[in-house]
């Protein structure tokens, strides 16, 4: 097989929604044509028409409005916003509307929609291209909230997603799409030769609700999601301890079993992401882990994120976790 | 009447309702515009330039003495007439009964259509069984035009186990998916850019629907109104717009809402065809609204109404009129009553009489009365029962997620 990026296998994902399910539909801003700022929907217009693949008006609340009429008669739409940093405009559309629908209508109307949305640092997008508001999603009943990781799981999982009938905030790590991060930005490899970047071209899903064990290790469970999977794992190297890695995948619902029999295992927990601490889903991650482990726990529950404060422009290095501190936590959880 | 657009002027402008309570209220007598002022363009072919006159004036039918005049008569058989009549005196007497429960707590809130009745009910009267409904919450009358038992509709307003929601949802925020009118929303005006994207999957499905739509002079000054009238400009999907017009949002009169032009007018600079139209006239209502559906149902896409109108009643029970506006403001509507209005063009034309009025009236009463008497058999608000509490869990997802399942358990219910 030949190696994907993310774009690319994001775009295998959505190509073959679009040949297998009719009834699928893609717009947003400058995805038709063009193929999105970040390429992700390159060629689909050309291959699958304008009728399917289309450029919508900006406006982010329309975008997701008119994604709940069609997903409620009778279409499965791919709708795009083109950063997470510009989902708000349809945040009510999102929170109170399609999240709410099923429920409110006692089950006689629903709406499967699939927002992609590309999320997080590593860009040079300062404040309003590199936030990750997953925790402002996570907290509203009714929808599902993705982040993948690495090209297979980014297929796998949106292909799960675009499937599913309950609608999805897909988050992708947008400084991952052209290849891993870990935690330096002078030295940035593509996915070329990386394992997860053997992407199969026919359809397979990661299905929702699991959690990946990127590394199995006896010492500390470290979660995270999204590009923090990979500045993790440079972190495990670095700190020397045998690690277990844990990427989420999916945040709503979240994979109780892998996180709970790892945790339990190893006695300490980092919980990783790069959106701000509080509130952040790491104390969602936090509480939940002390609820359910809090007796076989050796240390304090550590988390490493993003600061309470807004998302820099040229001192983002020194806002996003890097290897450095989520390997001081690590450590952290050993002390006697 | 002209609206008369006073304002405070320094340091900036802020509108002024036309009268305050101890104010006489006085419109100026009957409208100016009459049946007949504006001619009927081909559905098929009418551009947005072609309807400035209509987005300006006033499109009427039904005349001051009850007449129905010009090419916009929708010439229907008096047996439509009498059933479009007899919905509006079933919701006007239908709400009565409700408003009267909420006061003795049988429900914990209400909403009356009062003054609005021909709205929804002329305009679903003028659609196809099989087109969408995206109503606000002064459109419930479109349910009895598509057939919904009011026993159904009195369980979900008082929250019982026979509400189809499951008391999830306050009353009047109705679901009735065999109409295809879709769950009302408290958060105004989401619906109306919705309804732009039911009738792209309809085209993109080429089905012969079309959805309808309305929401408050109020709340088109929200986003979503004007994300529905530019997506339907672009993409021309079969939809029709409405905005009712019925001069208050809560306290807050039209003048403070917009200081724009007719509400209509808008829809001309986004390139849709667009009417201002009687809210109070059966007729007219019906009329523009076969007209949009043609015009729909031809591949011409979109259509923008304002429904001049006024709501005689409270926004809403906890709501109380008398402390913004004068009580008799809703008697100097030069618009009228809308029942009033096609009960006596129903009488003018020989088809109608006081006796029959009374008779179906009081058979009306009757079954309301009956059908709250079999509602509350299933539980009310007062007393219950309710929904089980395991209705809290369900259809949050298509299936319960582990999570929710635990939380499940640990309620114990």
């Amino acid at each position: 097989m030949p190696d994907m990026n993310m774009i690319k296998s994001l775009n295998s994902a959505l190509s073959i929604s679009l040949k297998d399910d009719p009834n699928v539909v893609i717009f947003g801003e400058d995805v038709g044509y063009f193929g999105g700022v970040f390429r992700v929907t390159e060629g689909l217009q050309k291959e699958y028409g304008p009728h399917r693949v289309f450029d919508s008006p900006l406006a982010e609340g329309g975008i997701a409005a008119i994604a709940m009429g069609m997903g409620l008669n009778g279409l499965r739409p791919v709708a795009e916003i083109q950063f997470a940093d510009y989902i708000f405009p349809a945040y009510d559309q999102i929170v109170n509307e399609i999240a709410k629908l099923r429920h409110r209508s006692g089950g006689e109307f629903s709406s499967p929609v699939t927002f992609r949305t590309p999320a997080g640092g590593g860009i040079k997008g300062g404040h309003h291209h590199s936030q990750s508001p997953e925790a402002q999603f996570t907290h509203t009943p009714g929808l599902k909230v993705v982040y993948c990781s690495t090209p297979y799981n980014a297929k796998g999982l949106l292909l799960a997603s675009i499937e599913c009938n309950d609608p999805v905030i897909f988050f992708e790590p947008k400084r991952c799409y052209r290849g891993p991060f870990y935690g330096d930005p002078h030295n940035v490899p593509t996915w070329n030769g990386h394992p997860d970047a053997d992407v199969p071209e026919d359809h397979y899903i990661v299905p929702l609700e699991q959690a990946r064990v990127v590394r199995e290790g006896s010492g500390c469970t470290v979660i995270a999601y999204g590009t923090m999977v990979h500045v993790a794992e440079q972190a495990i190297k670095d700190s020397g301890i045998d690690c277990e890695l844990i990427d989420l995948q999916t945040l709503v619902p979240w994979d109780r079993d892998t996180v709970v029999n790892s945790v339990k295992k190893t006695g300490r927990c980092v919980i990783v992401h790069e959106a701000p601490k509080t509130s952040g889903f790491g104390a969602e991650m936090s509480a939940s882990v002390q609820e359910r482990c809090f007796y076989h726990l050796e240390a304090p529950i550590q988390r490493v994120t993003g600061w309470d404060t807004p998302f820099p422009h040229t001192t983002e290095w020194d806002y996003l976790p890097s290897p450095q501190r989520i390997a001081e936590a690590i450590k952290k959880t050993q002390e006697e | 009447m002209t609206d008369r657009l006073t304002a405070t002027t320094a340091p900036y402008t802020i509108g002024v309702p036309p009268f305050r309570p101890g104010e006489e209220a006085d419109f100026g007598g009957a409208f100016k515009e009459q049946p007949g002022d504006l001619w009927r363009p081909d559905p098929a072919t009418c551009t947005a330039d072609d309807s400035a006159p209509h987005a300006r004036g006033l499109l009427r039918v039904l005349n001051d003495a009850g007449e129905a005049k010009g090419e916009w008569d929708p010439k229907l058989d008096a047996s439509e007439l009498i059933q479009g009549l007899e919905y509006m005196m079933r919701l006007r007497i239908f709400d009565d009964r409700m408003i009267k429960m909420q006061r003795t707590g049988k429900l914990s809130f209400y909403m009356r259509s009062f003054g609005e009745e021909a709205v929804a009910i002329a305009q679903t009267m003028a659609l196809e069984n099989q087109d969408w409904v995206f109503p606000s919450y002064r459109q419930p009358g479109a349910q009895f035009v598509r057939g919904r038992d009011m026993v159904s509709m009195i369980c979900h307003c008082i929250g019982n186990t026979e509400d189809n929601v499951r008391g999830r949802q306050m009353p009047v925020h109705y679901t009735y998916k065999e109409g295809r009118f879709i769950s009302i929303s408290s958060p105004v005006g989401t619906q109306f850019s919705q309804a732009v994207g039911v009738a792209m999957a309809s085209a993109y499905q080429k089905k012969d629907e079309v959805c309808i739509s309305w929401l408050g002079d109020g709340t088109s000054a929200q986003g979503d109104y004007h994300y529905a009238l530019n997506f339907a400009s672009t993409f021309k999907p079969p939809v029709i717009l409405n905005v009712v017009n019925n001069q208050w949002a809560i306290s807050t009169h039209a003048n403070l809402a917009t200081g724009g032009r007719t509400f209509a007018e808008r829809g001309l600079a986004y390139d849709i065809p667009s009417f201002r139209v009687d809210g109070n006239d059966f007729l007219a209502l019906y009329s523009i609204t076969k007209w949009a559906r043609d015009r729909a149902s031809a591949g011409m896409g979109p259509t923008h109404i304002e429904v001049y109108t006024y709501r005689a009643g409270a926004h809403s029970s906890s709501d109380d009129p008398s402390a913004y506006r004068p009580n008799d403001e809703a008697a100097c509507w030069p618009g009228g009553d809308p029942i009033q209005r096609l009960k006596d063009h129903l009488v003018l034309i020989g088809e109608w009489d006081e006796e029959k009025h009374e008779a179906l009236a009081q058979k009306i009463d009757d079954e309301v009365m009956a059908a709250y008497k079999e509602a509350c058999e299933f539980g009310d608000l007062a007393s219950g029962p309710y929904p089980p509490a395991s209705t809290i869990f369900t259809e949050v997802y298509e299936t319960v997620p582990w999570h929710i399942q635990e939380q499940r358990e640990e309620l114990g219910k």
